[in-house]
């Protein structure tokens, strides 16, 4: 360590809040990881979990079925509110994608050793996340079975995508981002698979995770081009993650409706996907450590330090509103103005109300270090700030789409049944793909957890 | 065993210093045609095995260079040639407005670029391999590091190679078998 190295990084906080537990071997880290794949018995807990997000996961079956037989009429969606919670869940899904990335990309660049053991969960949130994401604007265009008129192909009618549309940079940003998000999260898996290949006792299973690992052997000169090439993922995937919701807020920066027509929207946006990506992390990682009782590899120093991005990425998301608030006011433009006013005062306030104290004030307890020490408020505070950012999309689009400039094409929106169906039901896909991913896959990167155990064995020389 | 049925001689260390000293031991003796298999990277190996620079940069940059280069030249393509129009007289060639999907395709294309190129220049997927045959290698994933010296080294001799290993205190020492 050279002398520059900042003093919250010294031996002392180390030793004192470790990443790991001590007295691990690579044995045993390989061992624990990959007993839960494995060996353990799956847990009636599991079942139980498993059952109930299937069933919500069932409801969105229905909901998207019953859409799919009536069309979006079903929806609460009306003439000045186009977009009603379509766009508001697609946003705050994409929004909750980009920890993983975040963390298992830009974290990387930074060599934050503590990124390692929670990236693996955080990069498959992500994944699931952008595919929860996904079906809003698909089944928002109403006849989802034409959605591949946004991609780019050649047509009998010699018609093209208008590139100059946010739309379809959002269906580039989305596409890429899933892509990317996926590659890194499989090219991270490889060494992992190759163990539970190994590790197996029954044959299918050797099969299928043989066949998934690509044969992956450990050879120095195989690990040499695969180090090369994760770290420039890393590399590509640190500008992609800061693009995708930039472009999610161009959706509504390039228009000119009031309230969304604003140059602070891109960085705003990105520090509030961050922000809800972290809570979402948190909410993941403390009943995951607690039910498989991983303690010793997500430790308190990861959910402080997490706790600590949220109160950062929190802060700059409440600079935003203040700005946001702030330019309206002195632009002097009384659309504008008219629209503070209605967020203040307007049918909606209850939400900007509730937003501010979710999103704002309630994050600021994590100032003290017993709220980041004290997993049960850190579980509970997470949630309140998922649900903040949530509130936030909801104003955006709502409060701006139902007092734009003139007061004959001002409206009201209320969710319907089916809207919120479908937004639960997606967070029964979400719970379900994490409950199977746990099962079948090493939700911790068993192959980085062995470099760690080799770096901290050579600090304590 | 027949010599052509050989693909070399196996040595099992237990900790990465002892494989990295290992590597260049066998090294210094003359061998070209080795590996070394670990179960997560270990700095300094690819120096000890004499591994060069590798093609995956280059290989990430072309790629990226396709998919930006591609991207905004589709969009030149379909906005300006095949498809023009006009709205109010503005350009056609509205650049500005195709930056963002150039910025998409160029980080897609050198992703892609990337992981394909790793795989390929890996020779992955790659489902068996002679090094599969050594009961213990199943630990090459876990907790052990082995070192192999390939009977296609123009030195190759197998109880030469056999004694080398032990010299530098390889924990089992195992014939490889091609199949």
């Amino acid at each position: 360590m050279s002398a520059g190295q900042p003093p919250f990084d010294s031996p002392e906080i180390r030793r004192l809040s470790p990443v790991i537990g001590p007295g691990y071997t690579y044995g045993s880290v390989t061992d624990k990881i990959s007993a839960i794949v494995l060996t353990r018995p799956t847990s009636l807990g599991w079942y139980v979990g498993f059952l109930i997000a299937f069933s919500v996961m069932g409801m969105m079956t229905v909901a998207i079925g019953w859409l799919i037989i009536k069309g979006t009429g079903i929806w609460g969606i009306n003439i000045p509110i186009g977009w009603g919670f379509a766009i508001v869940n697609f946003v705050w899904w994409i929004g909750i994608g980009h920890a993983g990335t975040l963390i298992s990309a830009i974290l990387f660049l930074l060599n934050q050793k503590w990124r390692t053991s929670i990236n693996r969960f955080a990069e498959a949130m992500t994944l699931f996340a952008v595919a929860c994401a996904g079906i809003f604007p698909l089944i928002h265009t109403g006849r989802p079975w034409l959605a591949f008129y946004m991609m780019p192909y050649p047509s009998t009618m010699g018609l093209w995508p208008q590139f100059r549309s946010p739309l379809i940079w959002d269906v580039f940003a989305v596409s890429t981002y899933g892509t990317v998000s996926l590659m890194f999260w499989f090219v991270g898996l490889i060494p992992d698979l190759a163990t539970l290949r190994d590790r197996s006792i029954r044959k299918p299973l050797q099969i299928i995770y043989g066949l998934l690992s690509l044969g992956w052997r450990g050879s120095a000169r195989h690990w040499h081009r695969y180090q090369s090439a994760y770290l420039l993922l890393a590399g590509l995937a640190t500008p992609l993650v800061l693009s995708v919701h930039t472009v999610v807020s161009f959706d509504f920066a390039i228009a000119i409706v009031p309230g969304w027509h604003t140059t602070i929207f891109p960085p705003y946006f990105v520090a509030g996907a961050i922000y809800s990506g972290f809570a979402m992390v948190l909410t993941i990682a403390i009943p995951l450590r607690k039910a498989y009782a991983l303690e010793d590899f997500i430790t308190m120093r990861h959910l402080d330090n997490m706790a600590k991005v949220m109160l950062a990425t929190g802060l700059i998301v409440a600079y935003g509103y203040f700005f946001e608030f702030f330019l309206s006011l002195y632009s002097g433009n009384k659309f504008d103005v008219f629209l503070v006013q209605q967020r203040l005062h307007g049918p909606y306030a209850p939400f900007y109300f509730a937003l501010i104290l979710s999103n704002i004030l309630v994050p600021q307890l994590l100032w003290s270090y017993k709220v980041r020490h004290n997993v049960v408020v850190l579980f509970l505070m997470s949630i309140v700030v998922n649900i903040g950012m949530w509130l936030e999309r909801f104003v955006i689009v709502v409060i701006s789409l139902t007092r734009d400039f003139v007061p004959s094409a001002w409206g009201r929106y209320s969710p319907t049944f089916w809207d919120w169906a479908t937004l639960i039901g997606t967070m029964g896909m979400f719970a379900t793909l994490l409950f199977l991913f746990v099962r079948v896959l090493p939700a911790i990167s068993i192959a980085e957890m062995r470099e760690l155990v080799a770096e901290t064995s050579e600090e304590e020389k | 065993m027949r010599p052509s049925d050989l693909y070399g001689v196996m040595g099992e260390f237990g900790t990465p210093e002892e494989l990295l000293e290992a590597v260049k031991k066998v090294r210094q003796a003359g061998y070209r045609r080795l590996d070394a298999y670990a179960p997560f990277p270990i700095e300094g190996l690819s120096d000890a095995l004499g591994l060069k620079r590798n093609l995956v940069p280059a290989i990430t940059l072309l790629g990226g260079l396709a998919g930006g280069i591609g991207g905004f030249g589709f969009q030149y393509w379909a906005a300006a040639i095949t498809y023009p129009l006009n709205i109010g007289g503005r350009p056609l060639n509205s650049w500005p407005a195709f930056i963002p999907v150039t910025f998409e395709l160029t980080i897609l294309g050198a992703s892609l670029a990337a992981v394909f190129g790793m795989l390929a220049l890996n020779r992955l997927p790659h489902p068996h391999h002679p090094v599969f045959n050594v009961a213990r290698f199943t630990h090459a994933s876990s907790d052990r590091f082995f070192v192999c010296i390939e009977a296609k080294d123009p030195n190759f001799h197998l109880e030469k190679c056999a004694r080398l290993l032990q010299e530098v205190h390889a924990h089992h020492i195992t014939e490889v078998s091609n199949d």
